[in-house]
């Protein structure tokens, strides 16, 4: 099935190529599915490692480590690195490992364009660090950058900050398109729509979300460098313009965003929960269903983050009903899934252990969520750290622990190797705790009346500080011994069977483990 | 038990072993000293609760299942995998219950928009990072700054009870009396967020948020600046003083009187001593936070003050840059939040702090000369 | 479904990097001559940076899409794969859809919400605290702050240049859907005539475009610093304009590489996909003329 056409700078190859150019090179989508992974690792480090400052800073009442200004940093690049460099190209790796073998194809749809895609990312996430050590400093706004904040006081590394989100944009609306053309045009031979399994379906609607908020992501720091350089006056009401137009705009795409982050985690928790239950998932339709009314609905809500900005009460009411609304859909989801353990023959393997505590903690993040839906009382959660809270818990064990799930789920797919349960489960668990002892205390705090992004704070909520900021370094170094289980894994360890899992089921299965440098070949014929 | 005792318990459990210096934990939401506190406060406990209900229901089978359907104990799985029933049931029951909580929420939420028929209007302006406060009836008008020392920030001190929370003016509205506030900002959005009022308001430059409160209960009531603004938004916070009826009108006097002698200090014929005594503390609450006490500024983003070309060049452009800021920068033009004696007085200090000895100094006349050219 | 053995799966590729890249030297030279701009400061680091990532890019195009002609024509593209590309080609128009629809947000919310309550009118009553003088109107000729915001003197006539040009991208939509039938029909001339009829009128449309920001700079004082009504102008038509120019440019490669005889009756995905953009160019036209100029 490979080339046969003509090239007159490089060789052929059937197998991967040598050396470092087989990944600078590469059209191949495991290749750039690794190196999706790993960026995305490194990245969850840094931003990790930013967290870790700024949970030092925390620990105490009082400015110890850093300056304010720096603290503001921090917080910005965490944000902004742990959404755009960690979790999303997490995803995006995932789906150029697994979609291609899941439908039955070769490789992605446009092959070339995959490369480019990822090759993007590191360049544009250097530009945005190196920012750090320009004159002025790095992006200190907030990863949600209001204006003016963001363009009249702003500090002039902006304009990289402005270019480097343009990049990530540029890369994010190619993958989708690459991932949606190979689900929609790659597909074995009867596998229909209904029959794809739902990481697939959660990407397709991932994908077509991606598409239609990442260039408005683009329009508004386009407006941002127009305000910022040639004089405009989008966010400037001296001029007619309105800094809470940029609010709009922003979380236009914003609140899309949160849900890019999450439906591929809704996918893998689909495959691993009926896997490690040996029974089918429950509600295969209502899953699908559900996926896109969640998709639809997020077009809908975004005000829900500008319940105190002033809008005209209608409005407050509306995104208040519509923001609500979505927990009937993520509800069924739930739901599903516990019926799908229901009656199951269960076990407990670290991909399990990891869907579970996904499905509970993601639950109480989701209910905090609910809880902020509710526009008068969020003028009391708002910019608190009740918000931070509810974050984290739907970020952190919600998207973070998916994605651990996969990995260790696919692992023995993609190395041929077992990895070391033992140290799974320990990883796991002290995870679990680790994230609870951070996390959790932030919603005391918050109700009680801690602000986010402060470098100090008043003496009252100082005992659950510290708890969070020993939790952040128990979860913190915990994450290196992931690191080890899997370059452990990748060298070597028990050989891994071709089905892998007693309840595995799904096209990628019936690949011998590991997998084959091109899927499949031969299109795989369905039912 | 009481929901917050409860809320509490887990809290208690993960503390175990940290040491606890602390008096007084806070775990939960104030309901302040307003109704609508207390209506928001009660909305809170009953979604609270509602999602606990939940919670309890579905982990309950989910460790049901996990407890007993494990392989290990020999348990053979069920194939069920579908049932048009029950989706509709668990679609339709939590919808229900949705509505349920969204009528309550809207009955509060059109109670605190209605702002109409307040007995004292003030308007509340945020600046990089302090807030400034106008009484629009009686003419009273100030700047209200943290008061908390550098020392304190900087660990050099011990903390006061109040650290971080405390101001130089406290805002002082009236029991009992519905005060709307007139919220906007002068350079970045900030939010004015006092917990106790349940009042939470983005202050955003160029348009005005309509907010109201009606406290019930005399007492000081504390908050903070709730919107990222910049480098010290962890440092603008807000103290309230509401106090009794008569006692309000006597403070509001007493503020009217206050800014009658600082009108007739503008006339007064100032030495450089008294100016620089006078300069010294305008810099301290007004210019230190970024060009430092020490006036050495924290380059390349404030600069430095001492030895500074325009500090050390001819006054007038040395009092422009105070009088007009520099447009696109964080430099703010200080006409309006300083009267003519700060202006001077702050300039006069700058010429001959720290090593700047210009000898030379700016009275107030020269500058109301210059704020009417 | 077509079967999937003949799905071509490139070798490796030197594109994607040089294509980074090139972007990558486009964008920080940009930034840096713009940095560099505000603080008055030397700008020739910049503009080195910049244009050497643009000869990056451009010889990137040239390489990557010759690359792609030369495979399409030695056969090894499939129905299947046509198929993929027709798919990357509709979601790619997808997303610029949503870029413009950035823009219309913005001028719709300034427009009918923003302004109105800057004046204090509706919900925002009480800004008259802060923009007592100020009057909602639109066009909007007087800012809230006049000194910072010099309002424009007059605006664009929309029944003059913008109809004519209305009136260009509307045949030139018609002449590029001829060209296409005559692709179909194998009618080699046709083709080559009406293409280039639709890249003349595209040329026109821009010319008229550029005279017209003229006449907005240089009598009317209708600029990018005049306020919003001058910054939803120029950047929604701006933005377009740009992308008439990218269509053109496409439209000519596409003339080129017919001449050349790369597009057969049969298969000529390249010169749809072109003539899909230019529809949509034209799409976005209609919505602007009316949002922009006539309301
Ligand atoms: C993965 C990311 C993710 C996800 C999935 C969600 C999910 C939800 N979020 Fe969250 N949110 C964020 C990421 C996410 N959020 C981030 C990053 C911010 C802060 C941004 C910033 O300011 O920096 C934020 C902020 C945020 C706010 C703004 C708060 C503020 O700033 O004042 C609000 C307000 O409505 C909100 C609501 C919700 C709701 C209602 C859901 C719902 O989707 C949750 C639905 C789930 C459930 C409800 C649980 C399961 C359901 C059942 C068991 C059914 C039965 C339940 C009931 C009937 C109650 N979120
Ligand atoms: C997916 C997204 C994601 C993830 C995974 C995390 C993970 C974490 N986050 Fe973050 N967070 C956000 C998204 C995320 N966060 C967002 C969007 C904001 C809002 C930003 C804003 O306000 O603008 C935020 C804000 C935020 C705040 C509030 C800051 C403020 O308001 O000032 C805090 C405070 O504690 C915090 C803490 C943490 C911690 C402790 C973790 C931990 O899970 C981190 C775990 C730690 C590691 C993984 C470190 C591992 C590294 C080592 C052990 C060192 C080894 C080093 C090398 C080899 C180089 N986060
Ligand atoms: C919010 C931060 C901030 C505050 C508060 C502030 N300044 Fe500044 N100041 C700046 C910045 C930024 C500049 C540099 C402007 C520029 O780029 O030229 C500056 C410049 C100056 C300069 C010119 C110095 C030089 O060498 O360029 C003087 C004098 C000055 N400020 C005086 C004051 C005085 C007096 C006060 C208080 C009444 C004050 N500033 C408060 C930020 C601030
Ligand atoms: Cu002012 Cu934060
Ligand atoms: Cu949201």
């Amino acid at each position: 099935m490979s080339a046969v056409i003509e090239s007159d700078h490089h060789d052929h190859h059937h197998g991967p190529a040598k050396g470092l150019m087989r990944w600078v090179l590469t059209t191949n989508h495991k290749d750039i599915g690794s190196m999706y992974l790993w960026f995305s690792f490194i990245m969850f480090l840094i931003g990790g490692t930013m967290a870790l400052i700024i949970r030092a800073e925390l620990f105490e009442p009082g400015m110890q480590i850093v300056k304010p200004e720096f603290f503001n940093q921090m917080t910005t690049m965490h944000g902004l690195i742990m959404v755009f460099g960690a979790v999303m190209p997490a995803f995006v790796g995932l789906a150029n490992w697994l979609i291609p073998m899941m439908v039955g194809a070769p490789d992605m749809a446009l092959p070339r364009m995959n490369n480019w895609s990822f090759w993007i990312l590191p360049f544009a996430f250097g530009l945005l660090l190196s920012t750090l050590f320009m004159d002025g400093g790095g992006p200190n706004f907030g990863w949600t950058f209001y204006a003016p904040l963001s363009t009249t006081y702003a500090p002039p590394s902006v304009t990289f900050f402005i270019f480097a989100v343009h990049m990530m944009g540029v890369s994010s609306i190619m993958g989708a398109i690459n991932v949606i053309a190979t689900i929609l045009n790659l597909r074995a031979p009867g596998m229909t729509y209904m029959k794809m399994p739902l990481f697939v379906w959660t990407w397709l609607i991932t994908a077509f979300l991606l598409i239609a908020v990442m260039p408005v992501l683009a329009g508004v720091v386009t407006m941002m460098l127009m305000d910022i350089h040639f004089g405009t006056s989008f966010f400037n009401a001296e001029g007619g313009g309105d800094p809470v137009l940029f609010q709009h705009v922003f979380w236009f795409f914003g609140h899309p965003e949160v849900y890019i982050m999450i439906l591929p985690a809704f996918g893998i928790a689909s495959a691993i929960i009926p896997t490690f239950s040996r029974k089918p998932l429950f509600g295969y339709p209502s899953m699908v269903y559900a996926t896109a009314s969640i998709a639809i609905l997020s077009f809908i809500v975004w005000a829900h983050h500008m319940f105190t900005v002033g809008l005209p009460l209608a409005g407050e009411l509306f995104f208040m009903y519509a923001t609500m609304l979505i927990a009937v859909p993520t509800g069924v989801k739930i739901f599903n899934w516990v019926a799908t353990m229901f009656r199951g023959s269960l076990t407990f393997e670290t991909p399990m252990l990891f869907s579970i505590a996904f499905v509970i903690l993601f639950t109480i993040g989701g209910f905090s969520g609910l809880m902020l839906a509710i526009a008068p009382v969020d003028f009391q959660y708002h910019d608190t750290y009740f918000v931070v809270a509810h974050f984290h818990y739907v970020l952190v064990p919600g998207a973070i622990f998916s994605i651990f799930a996969a990995a260790y789920f696919w692992l023995p797919k993609w190395t041929g190797h077992m990895y070391n349960e033992t140290l799974g489960k320990v990883h796991f668990w002290m995870s679990f705790i680790g994230l609870n002892l951070t996390f959790f205390p932030m919603h005391f705090v918050g109700l009680a009346g801690m602000p986010r992004r402060i470098p100090d704070y008043a003496l009252q909520f100082a005992d659950f500080n510290q708890i969070s900021s020993v939790g952040a370094f128990i979860f913190g170094t915990t994450q290196l011994l992931f690191l080890f289980i899997v370059i452990q894994c990748i060298r070597g360890g028990k050989k891994a069977s071709a089905q892998v899992w007693e309840g595995a089921d799904g096209l990628e299965w019936t690949l011998p483990s590991p997998a084959p440098y091109h899927s499949f070949a031969q299109p795989p014929v369905i039912k | 038990m009481k929901p917050s005792k409860l809320l509490r318990l887990p809290a208690v459990l993960a503390c175990l072993g940290v040491a606890s210096a602390h008096a007084a934990w806070q775990t939960n939401l104030t309901p302040g000293v307003t109704e609508v506190g207390e209506s928001v406060y009660q909305l809170h406990m009953i979604i609270f609760w509602i999602c606990v209900a939940i919670g309890v229901v579905v982990f309950g089978v989910m460790f049901w299942s996990i407890i007993n359907h494990r392989k290990s104990k020999g348990a053979k799985p069920a194939q069920f995998h579908e049932s048009t029933t029950v989706e509709i049931l668990w679609t339709i029951i939590p919808f229900v219950i949705l509505i349920a909580m969204a009528v309550p929420a809207t009955g509060t939420l059109i109670k605190m928009y209605d702002a109409s028929d307040a007995a004292v209007d003030i308007k509340v302006t945020g600046y990089q990072w302090k807030w400034k406060y106008d009484y629009l009836n009686e003419e009273v008008g100030f700047f209200s700054n943290l008061s908390t020392s550098q020392d304190q920030i900087y660990n050099r001190d011990e903390k006061g009870e109040n650290y971080l929370l405390e101001v130089d003016e406290p805002l002082v509205i009236p029991v009992g009396k519905k005060v709307r506030f007139l919220v906007t900002a002068n350079d970045v959005i900030h939010s004015w967020w006092v917990p106790d009022l349940a009042v939470k308001r983005d202050a955003i430059p160029g348009f005005v948020n309509e907010a109201w409160t009606q406290a019930e209960k005399v007492g000081v009531y504390r908050g903070q600046c709730a919107e990222l603004c910049g480098k010290d938004h962890g440092f603008m916070p807000i103290v309230v003083k509401v106090v009794s009826e008569p006692e309000y009108k006597e403070w509001v006097l007493a503020k009217q009187e206050v800014a009658r002698q600082e009108y007739e200090l503008k006339n007064k014929e100032w030495t450089l001593d008294e100016l620089m005594t006078r300069g010294e503390k305008t810099y301290g609450t007004y210019c230190a936070g970024c060009h430092q006490p020490d006036g050495a500024g924290l380059p390349p983003a404030f600069p430095a003050l001492k030895g500074s070309q325009i500090a050390k060049g001819p006054i007038e452009s040395h009092a422009d840059i105070v009088l007009h800021g520099k447009a696109g920068t964080a430099m703010q033009a200080f006409a309006s939040q300083l009267n003519e004696v700060d202006i001077a007085a702050v300039v006069t200090y700058e010429r001959n702090a720290w090593g700047n000895s210009m000898g030379d100094m700016l009275t107030p006349q020269q500058v109301a000369a210059m704020k009417n050219k | 479904m077509a079967s999937p053995q003949s799905y071509y799966v490139p070798e490796q590729s030197k594109w994607p990097i040089v294509a980074t890249v090139g972007l990558f030297l486009t964008l920080t030279g940009l930034g840096n001559v713009l940095i560099a701009g505000q603080q008055a400061s030397d700008t020739s680091n910049g503009w080195l940076m910049f244009t050497a990532g643009f000869g990056i890019m451009l010889y990137m195009f040239f390489g990557w899409f010759g690359t792609v002609a030369k495979e399409s024509m030695a056969g090894l593209y499939s129905a299947q794969m046509d198929r993929s590309f027709r798919w990357g080609m509709s979601w790619f128009i997808f997303s610029e859809v949503m870029f413009f629809a950035a823009f219309f947000g913005a001028l719709f919310y300034t427009r009918y919400l923003g302004v109105p309550w800057l004046a204090g009118e509706g919900d925002g009553a009480p800004n008259v605290l802060l923009w007592p003088e100020f009057k909602a109107a639109w066009p909007l000729m007087s800012n809230p702050n006049p000194e910072t915001f010099p309002g424009p003197n007059a605006t664009i006539d929309p029944w003059h240049i913008p109809l004519i040009n209305t009136f260009l991208l509307l045949a030139s939509s018609v002449t590029v859907t001829i060209a296409h039938h005559a692709v179909k029909k194998d009618h080699r001339t046709q083709v080559v005539i009406w293409l280039a009829a639709t890249i003349i009128l595209g040329a026109i449309f821009l010319g008229f475009q550029v005279h017209e920001y003229q006449v907005a700079y240089n009598e009317l004082n209708l600029t990018l610093k005049s306020g919003i009504y001058g910054t939803t102008f120029f950047l929604l038509t701006g933005f377009h304009g740009m992308h008439v120019t990218l269509g053109a440019i496409i439209l000519t490669v596409v003339l080129i590489r017919y001449s050349r005889g790369h597009f057969s009756s049969k298969q000529h995905f390249g010169f749809e996909a072109a003539s899909w953009y230019w529809h949509f160019v034209d799409v976005v036209w209609l919505g602007l003329f009316f949002a922009v100029y006539v309301l």
